[in-house]
């Protein structure tokens, strides 16, 4: 993008038409046959999966008394769970949308990881949102019976707008690789070969094809950065709307936008290590794109660290009447220890020990960004659920177990399933389609894969 | 699951009927079920209007149970009773922490513990100030955080300041529980034990009767009785008159004994709204713990230590 459009001269082309080449045989050699390991992998994933429907199951025969939760901690690992994968799916947003803003270009082989993780982490939101719901077979009141003001309309609106972009986001760069896969995967079952076929649209190559595609994706990269903010935002007034102690803040928008961001690098950063090692994609995927990746990170976290100090410190500081109770709770209370691990491992360790070139070597950046993701899960959490139990009132006169909440096996079976399935979406889609971009990456390199079709086209 | 469904085809078919021309469906409901054979008189006579507009005294064996009726209800009952203000005052003076009104209530709805729509809480608002008990209801806030979060309407606001929950339409997502700040909604964790017979009854908001599994319910303020003229469970069970119901416009409250010029006992007795700066206007009013019936005694009992029974 950044280089002359130069003219391609007959030699030039022949040059960049075997580099386009040699890249899609790299691209497409993960694609031709699914390893023993690979196998175990989906398998592994599909168990887990199963047994989260058998634990569903159960929920729906009996209600919701399987779980842990009852009428004091009433929202639990299911909700923290929704924004957890809300929260990751912002990245989709933020790596091939907001870059792309920018003069950078590095970031083009890693646009689709991020945003399959973006449409694989807002598909299981939607759904594990249901598996919370008392009486899931009532979720088209929604749409006969919705009252405007409520958060949760705002939510399903922004959610299902965000799916729809994201999908589009992800689908339209992947034409040409879709074209690809019909023209050379030509040994795949019959299904495989027809879905190629399908999903391709016909696409060949022409000046006006690339045209409309090019256009769309600029279209969709601006509509969907107000759209990521508003569906985090969204999400956080589900909280930031209710009057509690520790929810009632205005804080809670851009706090939860901003750790959203982080937690979705980490992602992408774990994504990228497992990519580059299982698919042999070290020439795409490079030191490089690592050692941007850990500096996005600590800006990122510095960014999160300052919410945070925002959103605890400040009324730390006045500790007011019923947020004391709450704030005491989790500095030295019963959660302390997986508040301080949340804030230690999830933002104040990769926010210093980023800054040092040498750890932002693949191996050492995805050790720190594993503990940054479970730890955003954590934090989730414990945006949650400790709230919730430090109401204004006392909680007095109930059974011990309502006084506390530790989530039942049902509940962790469900979530575990979630997480599972995020998964399984990301492996099977890298398993049908090239997890790299061929022609945004080629562009990087100065080479115009519109201009070599346009030639090939002119050629044929 | 079948039955449910069916009744809800039917519930949707008689809601149009009902927006069409309830009265002439309810009339006609009403004719049918005069035209059988005649059963009994119980002596009883009801005021109903026909289908051409008159009011009729008939005796109420004559009235058949039509789903009609229960449907008009639901849609009804989202309204209120017109020219009502219902309100409630709490004595805290008065309160010994007899638990009466918890049975009472519990009794009277067909709920069983850990269940309780009004709570009786141990208070000390600082270190120096003495303890006392406090009795809690739900507030029916005239500016409620609960009824703004439910996303589908299922609970309301009515003009006679009730705040009621549908749980025809609950969808369970307990926003609304997250959303008041008092704590006074409780769920159908699992399904709830009922009397005999009770699931073939009609449900209306205004008994929170049947209950529902996966639906919220609260403390409704009893208007299935309120209209009557009857006081709620939690006002007569209490044997020290602790809680005054009553009627705004009326500018009235009784516990069944005394009745006292709500206005006056506010202003005389320094009445008060728990946590009033959180602005949600609640529809109970507090007097504060003086002159007390009672010393305070620390509740050496622990009460409601067992969670749901399964069924």
């Amino acid at each position: 993008m950044n280089t002359e459009h130069q003219i391609l001269t007959p030699e030039l082309a022949e040059k960049q038409s075997l580099r386009r080449e040699e890249m899609r045989a790299d691209v497409l050699r993960p694609l031709e046959k699914i390893g023993m390991l690979g196998k175990l992998w989906i398998a592994f994933l599909v168990i887990i999966l199963l047994i989260g429907c058998y634990a569903y199951y159960l929920q729906l025969k009996d209600g919701l008394i399987v779980t842990g939760l009852r009428d004091y901690a009433t929202w639990g690992i299911y909700i923290s769970n929704f924004v957890f994968f809300v929260a990751i799916s912002l990245v989709g947003a933020l790596i091939s949308s907001v870059l792309r803003f920018t003069n950078f270009t590095w970031y083009r082989p890693i646009t689709r990881i991020a945003e399959i993780i973006a449409v694989a982490g807002v598909c299981w939101a939607g759904l594990i949102i249901i598996v919370d719901m008392g009486r899931p077979e009532r979720l088209l009141n929604l749409f006969t019976h919705p009252r405007l003001q409520s958060p949760i309309l705002w939510d399903v609106v922004v959610v299902s707008t965000y799916l729809t972009t994201s999908v589009l986001l992800l689908y339209l760069p992947l034409l040409p690789g879709i074209a690809i896969c019909r023209n050379t995967l030509t040994n795949k079952p019959k299904w495989q070969r027809w879905m190629y076929k399908f999903l391709a649209l016909g696409w060949t190559g022409t000046e006006q094809q690339w045209k409309i595609m090019k256009r769309s994706i600029k279209m969709l990269c601006i509509i969907i950065i107000p759209l990521a903010i508003s569906i985090h935002t969204v999400t956080s007034w589900l909280f930031a709307m209710t009057l509690r102690p520790g929810w009632d803040s205005t804080n809670f928008g851009p706090y939860f936008v901003a750790g959203a961001f982080l937690a979705g690098t980490a992602c992408v950063i774990i994504g990228m290590f497992v990519f580059r090692k299982v698919y042999h994609l070290e020439k795409y995927i490079t030191e490089v794109h690592f050692d941007h990746m850990g500096k996005l990170l600590v800006f990122l976290a510095l960014i999160y660290f300052y919410f945070n100090v925002n959103e605890y410190f400040v009324p730390y500081y006045k500790m007011k009447g019923a947020e004391a109770r709450l704030l005491n709770d989790l500095f030295s209370g019963q959660f302390a220890g997986l508040y301080w691990s949340a804030q230690l491992f999830g933002m104040f360790l990769p926010a210093v020990l980023l800054i040092f070139k040498k750890m932002r070597k693949p191996g050492i950046i995805t050790l720190i960004a594993v503990p940054v993701v479970v730890f955003a899960w954590v934090k989730r959490y414990l945006i949650v659920t400790p709230i919730l139990l430090n109401p204004y009132l006392p909680i007095q006169d109930v059974p011990e177990s309502w006084m506390n909440y530790f989530p039942s096996w049902v509940e962790i079976a469900i979530v575990s399933a979630s997480l599972a399935g995020v998964l399984l979406i990301i492996t099977i889609f890298a398993r049908l389609f090239p997890i790299i971009s061929i022609w945004e990456t080629l562009e990087n390199e100065g080479i115009e894969l519109e201009d070599l079709d346009k030639l090939n086209n002119e050629k044929a | 699951m079948e039955n449910e469904e069916d009744k809800s085809d039917r519930r949707k078919f008689l809601k149009l009927g009902a927006l069409a021309g309830g009265a002439v469906l309810l009339g006609s409901a009403i004719s049918k079920a005069v035209s059988l054979e005649n059963p009994k008189e119980t002596g009883e006579k009801v005021k109903v209007l026909t289908a051409d507009g008159k009011l009729v005294e008939v005796d109420s064996c004559h009235l058949k149970h039509h789903p009609a009726v229960s449907q008009m209800a639901i849609l009804e009952s989202r309204k209120g009773i017109e020219g009502k203000k219902f309100i409630m005052v709490i004595d805290l003076g008065r309160c010994g922490n007899a638990r009466k009104c918890i049975e009472g209530c519990q009794k009277m709805h067909h709920k069983a513990a850990p269940t309780e729509w009004i709570k009786v809480k141990e208070m000390k608002d600082e270190g120096l100030s003495s303890p006392y008990w406090m009795p809690q209801p739900c507030f029916h806030c005239d500016n409620p955080p609960c009824t703004k979060v439910c996303p589908v309407d299922a609970t309301f606001k009515r003009e006679d300041g009730i705040v009621l929950i549908d749980n025809e339409r609950c969808i369970g997502c307990r926003f609304c529980m997250a959303a008041c700040p008092y704590n006074a909604r409780s769920f159908n964790w699992a399904d709830p034990v009922l009397p005999f017979g009770a699931t073939e009854e009609a449900y209306s908001p205004e008994t929170s009767f049947p209950a529902k599994r996966g639906t919220v319910e609260k403390c409704d303020f009893c208007p299935d009785m309120g209209k009557h003229g009857i006081l709620p469970d939690c006002v007569t069970a209490c044997p020290n008159g602790t809680i005054f119901y009553g009627d705004e416009n009326e500018d009235s409250v009784t516990n069944g004994e005394d009745t006292f010029r709500l206005s006056e006992l506010l202003k005389n007795r320094a009445g008060y709204r728990y946590l009033e700066d959180l602005g949600t206007e609640p529809r109970v009013y507090y007097l504060p713990p003086v002159n007390r019936n009672f010393p305070f005694e620390e509740d050496t009992v622990a009460h409601n230590t067992e969670d749901y029974k399964a069924i």
